[in-house]
Protein backbone atom coordinates (compact mmCIF):
# COMPACT_ATOMS: atom_id res chain seq x y z
CA UNK A 1 0.00 0.00 0.00
CA UNK A 2 1.45 3.14 -0.83
CA UNK A 3 0.19 6.84 0.74
CA UNK A 4 -1.80 9.15 -1.22
CA UNK A 5 0.81 11.35 -2.66
CA UNK A 6 0.76 14.71 -1.74
CA UNK A 7 1.95 17.81 -3.17
CA UNK A 8 2.76 21.35 -2.88
CA UNK A 9 -0.48 23.42 -2.84
CA UNK A 10 -0.67 26.16 -5.70
CA UNK A 11 -4.57 25.98 -5.75
CA UNK A 12 -7.23 25.20 -3.63
CA UNK A 13 -7.51 21.76 -2.97
CA UNK A 14 -9.82 19.79 -4.50
CA UNK A 15 -12.31 17.57 -1.94
CA UNK A 16 -10.78 14.48 -0.75
CA UNK A 17 -11.11 11.47 -2.51
CA UNK A 18 -13.25 9.73 -0.50
CA UNK A 19 -15.81 12.12 -0.43
CA UNK A 20 -15.80 12.15 -4.89
CA UNK A 21 -16.12 8.54 -4.14
CA UNK A 22 -19.14 8.75 -1.87
CA UNK A 23 -20.78 10.48 -4.72
CA UNK A 24 -20.01 7.15 -7.00
CA UNK A 25 -17.97 6.61 -9.94
CA UNK A 26 -19.04 5.66 -13.27
CA UNK A 27 -18.64 1.87 -13.17
CA UNK A 28 -18.20 0.16 -10.07
CA UNK A 29 -15.00 -0.70 -8.88
CA UNK A 30 -15.39 -3.68 -7.10
CA UNK A 31 -18.22 -5.29 -8.75
CA UNK A 32 -18.50 -8.57 -7.53
CA UNK A 33 -20.61 -11.85 -9.49
CA UNK A 34 -21.52 -14.74 -7.99
CA UNK A 35 -22.28 -17.40 -10.51
CA UNK A 36 -24.31 -19.99 -9.49
CA UNK A 37 -25.42 -20.65 -5.63
CA UNK A 38 -24.64 -24.14 -6.41
CA UNK A 39 -22.02 -25.45 -4.26
CA UNK A 40 -20.20 -28.72 -2.69
CA UNK A 41 -19.54 -27.82 0.44
CA UNK A 42 -21.87 -25.79 2.96
CA UNK A 43 -20.31 -23.39 5.58
CA UNK A 44 -21.84 -22.25 8.42
CA UNK A 45 -21.43 -18.66 7.87
CA UNK A 46 -21.87 -18.40 4.30
CA UNK A 47 -23.05 -14.93 3.10
CA UNK A 48 -24.98 -15.73 -0.03
CA UNK A 49 -26.62 -19.05 1.98
CA UNK A 50 -25.44 -21.01 -0.93
CA UNK A 51 -25.90 -24.43 -2.24
CA UNK A 52 -28.57 -25.48 -4.65
CA UNK A 53 -28.55 -23.74 -8.10
CA UNK A 54 -31.22 -21.76 -9.06
CA UNK A 55 -33.10 -22.75 -12.33
CA UNK A 56 -33.33 -19.14 -13.38
CA UNK A 57 -29.73 -18.84 -13.31
CA UNK A 58 -28.07 -16.61 -16.30
CA UNK A 59 -27.32 -18.75 -19.26
CA UNK A 60 -23.67 -19.27 -20.98
CA UNK A 61 -24.95 -15.68 -23.25
CA UNK A 62 -26.63 -13.80 -20.84
CA UNK A 63 -23.50 -13.97 -18.93
CA UNK A 64 -21.29 -13.01 -21.28
CA UNK A 65 -23.83 -9.89 -22.51
CA UNK A 66 -22.89 -9.18 -19.10
CA UNK A 67 -19.19 -9.42 -20.06
CA UNK A 68 -19.73 -7.31 -22.91
CA UNK A 69 -21.03 -4.60 -20.85
CA UNK A 70 -18.24 -4.78 -18.03
CA UNK A 71 -15.61 -4.20 -21.20
CA UNK A 72 -17.54 -1.29 -22.31
CA UNK A 73 -17.80 0.50 -18.84
CA UNK A 74 -14.43 -0.57 -18.21
CA UNK A 75 -14.89 -2.57 -15.44
CA UNK A 76 -10.85 -3.57 -14.71
CA UNK A 77 -12.00 -7.02 -13.17
CA UNK A 78 -14.38 -8.75 -11.57
CA UNK A 79 -14.64 -10.62 -8.36
CA UNK A 80 -16.58 -14.09 -9.04
CA UNK A 81 -17.72 -16.03 -6.50
CA UNK A 82 -20.88 -18.30 -5.54
CA UNK A 83 -21.80 -20.52 -4.32
CA UNK A 84 -18.95 -22.56 -6.06
CA UNK A 85 -18.26 -20.65 -9.10
CA UNK A 86 -16.20 -23.66 -10.68
CA UNK A 87 -19.00 -25.81 -10.38
CA UNK A 88 -21.04 -24.18 -13.27
CA UNK A 89 -20.28 -26.33 -16.35
CA UNK A 90 -19.52 -22.80 -18.44
CA UNK A 91 -16.85 -21.71 -15.85
CA UNK A 92 -13.67 -22.50 -17.76
CA UNK A 93 -15.43 -20.66 -20.84
CA UNK A 94 -16.84 -17.44 -18.94
CA UNK A 95 -13.53 -17.28 -17.76
CA UNK A 96 -11.54 -17.17 -21.07
CA UNK A 97 -14.15 -14.84 -22.29
CA UNK A 98 -13.86 -12.22 -19.67
CA UNK A 99 -10.20 -12.05 -20.13
CA UNK A 100 -10.32 -12.02 -23.53
CA UNK A 101 -11.97 -9.08 -23.02
CA UNK A 102 -10.04 -7.24 -20.86
CA UNK A 103 -12.26 -7.77 -17.76
CA UNK A 104 -9.45 -9.16 -15.20
CA UNK A 105 -10.77 -11.79 -12.93
CA UNK A 106 -10.32 -12.55 -9.40
CA UNK A 107 -12.20 -16.23 -8.49
CA UNK A 108 -12.62 -17.01 -4.71
CA UNK A 109 -13.09 -21.18 -4.69
CA UNK A 110 -13.02 -23.84 -1.96
CA UNK A 111 -10.40 -25.56 -4.16
CA UNK A 112 -12.29 -28.40 -5.20
CA UNK A 113 -11.73 -27.94 -9.08
CA UNK A 114 -8.30 -26.61 -8.79
CA UNK A 115 -6.17 -29.99 -9.87
CA UNK A 116 -3.09 -29.83 -11.06
CA UNK A 117 -4.52 -29.36 -14.75
CA UNK A 118 -6.65 -26.09 -13.65
CA UNK A 119 -3.79 -24.82 -11.61
CA UNK A 120 -1.64 -25.03 -14.97
CA UNK A 121 -4.20 -22.75 -17.10
CA UNK A 122 -4.27 -20.64 -14.38
CA UNK A 123 -0.80 -19.42 -14.14
CA UNK A 124 -0.72 -18.94 -17.77
CA UNK A 125 -3.45 -16.53 -17.46
CA UNK A 126 -1.98 -13.16 -16.55
CA UNK A 127 -5.67 -11.25 -16.04
CA UNK A 128 -6.46 -14.55 -13.55
CA UNK A 129 -6.18 -14.19 -9.57
CA UNK A 130 -7.34 -17.32 -7.41
CA UNK A 131 -8.62 -16.76 -3.61
CA UNK A 132 -8.73 -20.11 -1.69
CA UNK A 133 -11.05 -19.59 1.30
CA UNK A 134 -9.78 -21.17 4.65
CA UNK A 135 -11.24 -20.16 7.43
CA UNK A 136 -8.43 -21.90 10.08
CA UNK A 137 -4.69 -22.35 9.77
CA UNK A 138 -5.69 -25.92 11.01
CA UNK A 139 -8.13 -28.72 9.94
CA UNK A 140 -10.29 -29.18 13.19
CA UNK A 141 -10.55 -24.90 13.04
CA UNK A 142 -11.48 -24.90 9.64
CA UNK A 143 -13.54 -27.73 9.09
CA UNK A 144 -15.61 -26.51 12.19
CA UNK A 145 -16.89 -24.22 10.24
CA UNK A 146 -16.62 -25.24 6.37
CA UNK A 147 -17.16 -28.56 6.55
CA UNK A 148 -15.50 -32.20 7.04
CA UNK A 149 -12.75 -32.75 4.43
CA UNK A 150 -12.89 -28.11 3.27
CA UNK A 151 -8.73 -27.74 4.95
CA UNK A 152 -7.89 -30.95 2.96
CA UNK A 153 -9.27 -29.84 -0.59
CA UNK A 154 -7.70 -26.44 -0.04
CA UNK A 155 -4.46 -27.25 0.70
CA UNK A 156 -4.48 -29.71 -2.45
CA UNK A 157 -5.39 -26.99 -4.40
CA UNK A 158 -3.03 -24.71 -2.94
CA UNK A 159 -0.12 -27.13 -3.68
CA UNK A 160 -1.53 -27.66 -6.80
CA UNK A 161 -1.30 -23.94 -7.29
CA UNK A 162 2.33 -23.83 -5.94
CA UNK A 163 3.64 -26.25 -8.42
CA UNK A 164 2.01 -24.92 -11.37
CA UNK A 165 4.23 -21.93 -10.88
CA UNK A 166 1.34 -19.45 -10.02
CA UNK A 167 2.22 -16.51 -8.12
CA UNK A 168 0.71 -14.25 -5.71
CA UNK A 169 -2.71 -16.24 -5.39
CA UNK A 170 -4.23 -15.40 -1.78
CA UNK A 171 -5.16 -17.31 1.03
CA UNK A 172 -8.86 -15.62 1.58
CA UNK A 173 -9.70 -15.69 5.71
CA UNK A 174 -12.94 -14.75 7.28
CA UNK A 175 -11.75 -13.76 10.48
CA UNK A 176 -13.77 -15.56 13.41
CA UNK A 177 -13.50 -16.05 17.11
CA UNK A 178 -11.65 -19.50 16.67
CA UNK A 179 -9.27 -18.29 14.07
CA UNK A 180 -7.81 -15.14 15.43
CA UNK A 181 -5.84 -16.60 17.75
CA UNK A 182 -3.66 -18.15 14.26
CA UNK A 183 -2.94 -15.40 12.50
CA UNK A 184 0.50 -15.98 12.94
CA UNK A 185 -0.27 -19.61 11.34
CA UNK A 186 -1.81 -18.34 8.69
CA UNK A 187 0.81 -16.16 7.48
CA UNK A 188 3.34 -19.10 8.05
CA UNK A 189 1.12 -21.44 5.58
CA UNK A 190 0.76 -18.67 2.78
CA UNK A 191 4.44 -17.75 3.11
CA UNK A 192 5.30 -21.54 2.84
CA UNK A 193 3.01 -21.84 -0.54
CA UNK A 194 4.40 -18.11 -1.63
CA UNK A 195 0.76 -17.19 -1.69
CA UNK A 196 -0.66 -13.58 -0.16
CA UNK A 197 -3.03 -13.73 3.05
CA UNK A 198 -6.06 -12.00 2.71
CA UNK A 199 -8.17 -11.61 5.69
CA UNK A 200 -11.59 -10.52 5.89
CA UNK A 201 -14.30 -9.17 8.53
CA UNK A 202 -17.11 -11.85 9.43
CA UNK A 203 -20.18 -10.73 8.24
CA UNK A 204 -24.04 -11.24 9.13
CA UNK A 205 -25.20 -11.87 6.16
CA UNK A 206 -26.94 -14.61 4.67
CA UNK A 207 -26.38 -17.25 6.96
CA UNK A 208 -23.58 -15.32 8.43
CA UNK A 209 -26.30 -13.74 10.31
CA UNK A 210 -27.12 -17.26 12.28
CA UNK A 211 -23.65 -17.34 13.43
CA UNK A 212 -22.49 -14.32 14.16
CA UNK A 213 -23.22 -14.04 17.38
CA UNK A 214 -20.89 -17.26 18.39
CA UNK A 215 -18.64 -16.15 15.48
CA UNK A 216 -17.63 -13.19 15.03
CA UNK A 217 -14.39 -11.87 17.43
CA UNK A 218 -14.70 -10.55 20.75
CA UNK A 219 -14.06 -6.94 21.74
CA UNK A 220 -10.15 -8.06 22.81
CA UNK A 221 -10.28 -10.33 19.60
CA UNK A 222 -10.73 -7.32 17.75
CA UNK A 223 -7.94 -5.59 19.57
CA UNK A 224 -5.48 -8.01 18.80
CA UNK A 225 -6.35 -8.38 14.91
CA UNK A 226 -6.07 -4.42 14.75
CA UNK A 227 -2.17 -4.58 16.55
CA UNK A 228 -1.89 -7.69 14.28
CA UNK A 229 -3.22 -5.75 11.29
CA UNK A 230 -0.66 -2.19 12.35
CA UNK A 231 2.65 -4.76 12.92
CA UNK A 232 1.96 -6.74 9.39
CA UNK A 233 -0.12 -4.63 7.36
CA UNK A 234 2.08 -3.66 4.97
CA UNK A 235 2.02 -8.10 3.51
CA UNK A 236 -1.70 -8.44 4.13
CA UNK A 237 -4.66 -8.15 2.13
CA UNK A 238 -7.61 -6.55 3.86
CA UNK A 239 -8.77 -3.74 1.96
CA UNK A 240 -11.17 -1.62 3.81
CA UNK A 241 -12.75 -4.66 5.33
CA UNK A 242 -11.75 -3.55 8.74
CA UNK A 243 -12.14 0.45 8.86
CA UNK A 244 -14.53 0.24 11.55
CA UNK A 245 -11.00 -0.68 13.64
CA UNK A 246 -9.91 2.80 12.40
CA UNK A 247 -11.86 3.92 15.62
CA UNK A 248 -8.84 2.86 17.76
CA UNK A 249 -6.35 4.86 16.74
CA UNK A 250 -4.46 4.98 13.82
CA UNK A 251 -6.25 4.42 10.16
CA UNK A 252 -5.85 1.35 8.38
CA UNK A 253 -5.13 1.36 5.13
CA UNK A 254 -7.97 1.49 2.39
CA UNK A 255 -11.03 4.07 1.58
CA UNK A 256 -12.64 4.31 5.02
CA UNK A 257 -15.94 4.15 3.55
CA UNK A 258 -19.37 2.19 2.76
CA UNK A 259 -18.48 1.57 -1.03
CA UNK A 260 -22.15 0.06 -2.00
CA UNK A 261 -23.40 1.22 -4.63
CA UNK A 262 -21.09 3.64 -5.28
CA UNK A 263 -18.25 1.74 -5.75
CA UNK A 264 -19.38 -1.40 -4.87
CA UNK A 265 -22.21 -3.94 -6.05
CA UNK A 266 -23.45 -7.09 -6.72
CA UNK A 267 -24.81 -9.53 -9.04
CA UNK A 268 -26.35 -12.54 -8.35
CA UNK A 269 -26.35 -15.68 -10.04
CA UNK A 270 -30.12 -14.50 -11.59
CA UNK A 271 -28.73 -11.22 -12.60
CA UNK A 272 -30.24 -9.63 -9.75
CA UNK A 273 -28.52 -6.12 -8.96
CA UNK A 274 -27.72 -5.45 -4.79
CA UNK A 275 -25.61 -2.38 -3.38
CA UNK A 276 -23.15 -4.80 -2.05
CA UNK A 277 -22.26 -8.52 -2.30
CA UNK A 278 -23.34 -8.50 1.92
CA UNK A 279 -26.45 -6.75 1.50
CA UNK A 280 -28.58 -9.51 -0.43
CA UNK A 281 -32.17 -8.18 0.63
CA UNK A 282 -35.05 -6.63 -1.23
CA UNK A 283 -34.04 -3.58 0.76
CA UNK A 284 -30.86 -3.04 -1.18
CA UNK A 285 -31.70 -4.49 -4.68
CA UNK A 286 -31.27 -2.43 -7.41
CA UNK A 287 -32.44 -4.10 -10.30
CA UNK A 288 -31.78 -6.67 -12.55
CA UNK A 289 -29.29 -7.47 -15.57
CA UNK A 290 -32.15 -8.65 -17.45
CA UNK A 291 -33.75 -5.41 -18.10
CA UNK A 292 -33.62 -3.47 -21.06
CA UNK A 293 -30.42 -1.20 -19.78
CA UNK A 294 -28.74 -4.17 -18.71
CA UNK A 295 -25.99 -3.89 -16.15
CA UNK A 296 -25.00 -0.46 -16.45
CA UNK A 297 -28.49 1.26 -16.72
CA UNK A 298 -28.76 -0.22 -13.28
CA UNK A 299 -26.02 1.00 -12.54
CA UNK A 300 -26.50 4.53 -13.89
CA UNK A 301 -30.13 4.98 -12.86
CA UNK A 302 -31.50 2.98 -9.99
CA UNK A 303 -32.87 5.25 -7.75
CA UNK A 304 -31.53 3.12 -4.89
CA UNK A 305 -27.93 3.70 -5.88
CA UNK A 306 -28.89 7.46 -6.16
CA UNK A 307 -30.19 7.51 -2.95
CA UNK A 308 -26.67 6.12 -1.27
CA UNK A 309 -24.71 8.24 -3.00
CA UNK A 310 -25.59 10.96 -1.30
CA UNK A 311 -24.22 12.68 1.52
CA UNK A 312 -25.37 10.03 4.22
CA UNK A 313 -26.11 11.20 7.70
CA UNK A 314 -23.77 9.66 11.49
CA UNK A 315 -26.56 9.97 13.22
CA UNK A 316 -25.76 8.67 16.67
CA UNK A 317 -22.13 8.27 15.24
CA UNK A 318 -21.85 11.90 14.37
CA UNK A 319 -20.39 12.91 17.00
CA UNK A 320 -18.00 10.78 17.75
CA UNK A 321 -14.54 11.75 17.55
CA UNK A 322 -13.57 8.96 14.89
CA UNK A 323 -16.75 9.30 12.59
CA UNK A 324 -14.14 10.30 9.93
CA UNK A 325 -12.49 7.40 9.68
CA UNK A 326 -14.89 4.99 10.69
CA UNK A 327 -18.24 5.95 9.49
CA UNK A 328 -20.43 4.45 11.33
CA UNK A 329 -18.98 1.10 10.06
CA UNK A 330 -20.76 -1.56 7.83
CA UNK A 331 -23.99 -0.84 6.38
CA UNK A 332 -25.13 -4.66 5.94
CA UNK A 333 -23.32 -5.64 9.10
CA UNK A 334 -26.51 -2.90 11.09
CA UNK A 335 -29.03 -3.99 8.92
CA UNK A 336 -28.70 -8.09 9.63
CA UNK A 337 -28.40 -7.11 13.24
CA UNK A 338 -31.65 -5.01 13.26
CA UNK A 339 -30.04 -1.80 14.29
CA UNK A 340 -30.29 1.48 13.09
CA UNK A 341 -28.04 2.37 9.67
CA UNK A 342 -27.13 5.79 11.02
CA UNK A 343 -25.88 4.23 13.88
CA UNK A 344 -22.86 2.64 15.04
CA UNK A 345 -21.58 -0.71 13.79
CA UNK A 346 -22.48 -3.60 15.77
CA UNK A 347 -18.38 -4.06 16.66
CA UNK A 348 -18.08 -0.59 17.19
CA UNK A 349 -14.76 -0.36 19.08
CA UNK A 350 -16.43 1.72 20.91
CA UNK A 351 -18.76 -0.41 22.66
CA UNK A 352 -22.04 1.02 21.35
CA UNK A 353 -22.64 -1.48 19.15
CA UNK A 354 -22.79 -4.28 21.88
CA UNK A 355 -25.24 -1.77 24.14
CA UNK A 356 -27.93 -1.19 21.29
CA UNK A 357 -27.17 -5.06 20.51
CA UNK A 358 -27.86 -6.20 23.99
CA UNK A 359 -31.31 -3.86 23.79
CA UNK A 360 -32.45 -5.45 21.53
CA UNK A 361 -35.39 -6.66 22.40
CA UNK A 362 -36.89 -10.35 21.49
CA UNK A 363 -39.29 -8.10 19.17
CA UNK A 364 -36.51 -6.84 17.48
CA UNK A 365 -37.25 -7.61 13.66
CA UNK A 366 -33.92 -9.14 12.36
CA UNK A 367 -34.36 -8.70 8.47
CA UNK A 368 -33.37 -11.83 7.30
CA UNK A 369 -31.41 -12.14 3.76
CA UNK A 370 -33.42 -12.18 0.65
CA UNK A 371 -32.66 -15.68 -0.80
CA UNK A 372 -31.85 -18.75 0.89
CA UNK A 373 -30.35 -21.37 -1.44
CA UNK A 374 -29.16 -23.79 1.57
CA UNK A 375 -29.85 -27.16 0.70
CA UNK A 376 -32.04 -29.01 3.62
CA UNK A 377 -35.18 -27.83 5.04
CA UNK A 378 -33.59 -24.30 4.46
CA UNK A 379 -35.52 -23.56 7.53
CA UNK A 380 -33.43 -20.53 9.09
CA UNK A 381 -33.91 -19.58 12.73
CA UNK A 382 -32.36 -16.60 13.94
CA UNK A 383 -31.27 -18.29 17.90
CA UNK A 384 -30.19 -16.36 20.63
CA UNK A 385 -26.22 -15.70 21.58
CA UNK A 386 -24.60 -19.01 21.97
CA UNK A 387 -21.28 -18.70 22.88
CA UNK A 388 -20.25 -22.22 21.80
CA UNK A 389 -18.75 -23.20 18.68
CA UNK A 390 -21.21 -25.53 16.26
CA UNK A 391 -22.27 -26.43 12.72
CA UNK A 392 -26.15 -25.37 12.34
CA UNK A 393 -27.06 -29.31 11.54
CA UNK A 394 -28.00 -29.72 14.90
CA UNK A 395 -30.25 -26.89 14.83
CA UNK A 396 -31.79 -26.47 11.04
CA UNK A 397 -31.52 -30.14 8.99
CA UNK A 398 -28.52 -32.53 8.28
CA UNK A 399 -28.10 -31.59 5.33
CA UNK A 400 -26.60 -27.88 6.06
CA UNK A 401 -26.19 -25.67 3.55
CA UNK A 402 -23.57 -24.50 1.26
CA UNK A 403 -20.78 -21.93 0.80
CA UNK A 404 -20.03 -19.04 -0.12
CA UNK A 405 -16.41 -18.27 -1.40
CA UNK A 406 -16.35 -14.78 -1.84
CA UNK A 407 -17.06 -13.92 1.84
CA UNK A 408 -14.96 -10.67 1.74
CA UNK A 409 -15.20 -7.24 1.42
CA UNK A 410 -15.80 -5.94 -2.05
CA UNK A 411 -12.64 -3.37 -1.38
CA UNK A 412 -10.79 -6.72 0.28
CA UNK A 413 -7.10 -6.08 -1.80
CA UNK A 414 -7.24 -3.21 -3.36
CA UNK A 415 -3.75 -1.81 -3.50
CA UNK A 416 -4.96 2.26 -3.84
CA UNK A 417 -1.88 4.87 -4.92
CA UNK A 418 -3.45 8.77 -5.40
CA UNK A 419 -1.55 10.61 -7.50
CA UNK A 420 -2.61 14.19 -7.70
CA UNK A 421 -2.45 17.83 -6.05
CA UNK A 422 -4.26 17.76 -2.88
CA UNK A 423 -3.78 16.19 0.76
CA UNK A 424 -4.26 12.53 1.50
CA UNK A 425 -8.16 11.68 2.72
CA UNK A 426 -7.18 10.41 6.03
CA UNK B 1 1.09 2.86 6.46
CA UNK B 2 4.34 3.78 4.21
CA UNK B 3 4.71 7.60 3.25
CA UNK B 4 5.98 8.21 -0.33
CA UNK B 5 8.38 10.89 -0.05
CA UNK B 6 7.81 12.64 -3.13
CA UNK B 7 10.80 14.87 -2.87
CA UNK B 8 13.09 11.90 -2.74
CA UNK B 9 12.21 10.96 -6.54
CA UNK B 10 13.67 12.35 -9.35
CA UNK B 11 12.21 12.03 -12.86
CA UNK B 12 13.37 12.58 -16.04
CA UNK B 13 11.26 14.72 -17.73
CA UNK B 14 13.25 14.62 -21.00
CA UNK B 15 12.97 11.45 -22.48
CA UNK B 16 10.31 9.27 -23.79
CA UNK B 17 7.41 7.59 -21.82
CA UNK B 18 4.34 5.67 -21.80
CA UNK B 19 2.03 3.90 -20.03
CA UNK B 20 2.83 0.26 -19.00
CA UNK B 21 1.30 -1.98 -21.61
CA UNK B 22 -0.41 -3.98 -18.83
CA UNK B 23 -2.31 -0.34 -17.80
CA UNK B 24 -5.98 0.57 -18.20
CA UNK B 25 -7.61 4.19 -17.70
CA UNK B 26 -10.58 4.56 -17.29
CA UNK B 27 -11.45 8.76 -16.93
CA UNK B 28 -13.98 9.37 -14.49
CA UNK B 29 -15.61 13.15 -13.41
CA UNK B 30 -12.41 13.98 -10.95
CA UNK B 31 -10.10 12.42 -12.76
CA UNK B 32 -9.24 8.84 -13.70
CA UNK B 33 -8.69 5.23 -12.56
CA UNK B 34 -5.19 3.30 -13.61
CA UNK B 35 -5.17 -0.05 -13.19
CA UNK B 36 -2.34 -2.64 -14.21
CA UNK B 37 -3.07 -5.87 -14.76
CA UNK B 38 0.31 -7.11 -14.03
CA UNK B 39 0.64 -5.41 -10.48
CA UNK B 40 -3.34 -5.42 -10.12
CA UNK B 41 -2.41 -2.18 -8.82
CA UNK B 42 -5.27 0.71 -8.64
CA UNK B 43 -4.02 4.41 -8.77
CA UNK B 44 -5.92 7.32 -8.94
CA UNK B 45 -5.43 10.64 -10.43
CA UNK B 46 -7.31 13.23 -8.58
CA UNK B 47 -6.74 15.75 -11.69
CA UNK B 48 -7.98 16.09 -15.35
CA UNK B 49 -4.79 17.23 -16.20
CA UNK B 50 -2.58 14.75 -15.24
CA UNK B 51 -5.00 12.53 -16.99
CA UNK B 52 -4.02 14.59 -20.03
CA UNK B 53 -0.35 14.61 -19.59
CA UNK B 54 -0.22 10.63 -18.61
CA UNK B 55 -2.24 10.16 -22.15
CA UNK B 56 0.11 12.22 -24.00
CA UNK B 57 3.12 10.72 -23.05
CA UNK B 58 2.83 7.90 -25.83
CA UNK B 59 3.29 10.19 -28.56
CA UNK B 60 5.63 13.07 -27.05
CA UNK B 61 8.60 12.68 -27.33
CA UNK B 62 9.46 13.77 -23.92
CA UNK B 63 7.59 14.02 -20.59
CA UNK B 64 8.01 17.70 -20.63
CA UNK B 65 6.46 18.41 -24.04
CA UNK B 66 3.81 16.10 -23.25
CA UNK B 67 3.26 18.73 -19.89
CA UNK B 68 3.61 21.41 -22.23
CA UNK B 69 1.15 20.33 -24.88
CA UNK B 70 -1.36 19.48 -21.85
CA UNK B 71 -1.54 23.19 -21.15
CA UNK B 72 0.23 23.08 -18.20
CA UNK B 73 2.93 25.95 -17.43
CA UNK B 74 6.79 25.83 -16.74
CA UNK B 75 6.23 26.37 -13.10
CA UNK B 76 3.83 23.60 -12.74
CA UNK B 77 6.29 20.97 -14.11
CA UNK B 78 8.08 19.89 -10.86
CA UNK B 79 5.02 19.12 -9.46
CA UNK B 80 3.63 17.39 -12.05
CA UNK B 81 7.20 15.60 -12.38
CA UNK B 82 6.85 14.15 -8.75
CA UNK B 83 3.42 12.49 -9.60
CA UNK B 84 4.63 10.81 -12.66
CA UNK B 85 7.62 9.77 -10.55
CA UNK B 86 5.21 8.03 -8.54
CA UNK B 87 3.68 6.47 -11.92
CA UNK B 88 6.73 5.18 -12.67
CA UNK B 89 7.88 4.11 -9.38
CA UNK B 90 4.85 1.77 -9.25
CA UNK B 91 5.26 0.68 -12.97
CA UNK B 92 2.33 2.29 -14.17
CA UNK B 93 4.63 4.31 -16.29
CA UNK B 94 7.84 2.89 -18.24
CA UNK B 95 10.48 4.55 -20.03
CA UNK B 96 9.70 4.16 -24.06
CA UNK B 97 12.81 4.43 -26.42
CA UNK B 98 11.67 6.22 -28.80
S1 LIG C 1 -19.46 -4.79 3.23
FE1 LIG C 1 -20.50 -3.28 4.54
S2 LIG C 1 -19.18 -1.46 4.53
FE2 LIG C 1 -18.55 -2.76 2.83
S3 LIG C 1 -19.67 -1.95 1.04
FE3 LIG C 1 -20.88 -3.65 1.92
S4 LIG C 1 -22.30 -2.68 3.32
FE4 LIG C 1 -20.69 -1.18 2.90
S1 LIG D 1 -19.55 5.50 17.51
FE1 LIG D 1 -19.85 5.14 15.31
S2 LIG D 1 -18.16 6.27 14.28
FE2 LIG D 1 -17.62 6.05 16.48
S3 LIG D 1 -16.38 4.21 16.59
FE3 LIG D 1 -18.49 3.57 17.01
S4 LIG D 1 -19.33 2.97 15.01
FE4 LIG D 1 -17.46 4.15 14.63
Amino acid sequence: MTAPVTAPMTAPAPPPLVDLFERGLDAPICLTWELTYACNLACSHCLSSSGRRDPRELSTAEAKAVIDELEAMQVFYVNIGGGEPTVRADFWELLDYATAHHVGVKFSTNGVRITPDAAARLARNDYVDVQISLDGATADVNDAVRGAGSYATALRALENLAAAGMRNFKISVVCTRHNIPQLDAFKALADRYGAQLRLTRLRPSGRGADVWDELHPTAAQQRELYDWLLANGENVLTGDSFFHLSAYGQALPGLNLCGAGRVVCLIDPVGDVYACPFAIHDEFLAGNVRTADGFSGVWRDSELFRRLRTPQHGGACASCAFYDTCKGGCMAAKFFTGLPLDGPDPECVQGYGEELLARRDDGTRVPKPSGDHSRGTGSRKRTTVDLVLTRREAVTSPARPPVSECAEHPLAGLDLTTVGKDTAHA
Amino acid sequence: MTTTDSATIAMDLDRAWDLHPQVSVRPEPFGALLYHFGTRKLSFLKDRRLLAVVQALADAPTARAACLGAGLGEDELPRYGRALAVLVQSSMVVGRTP
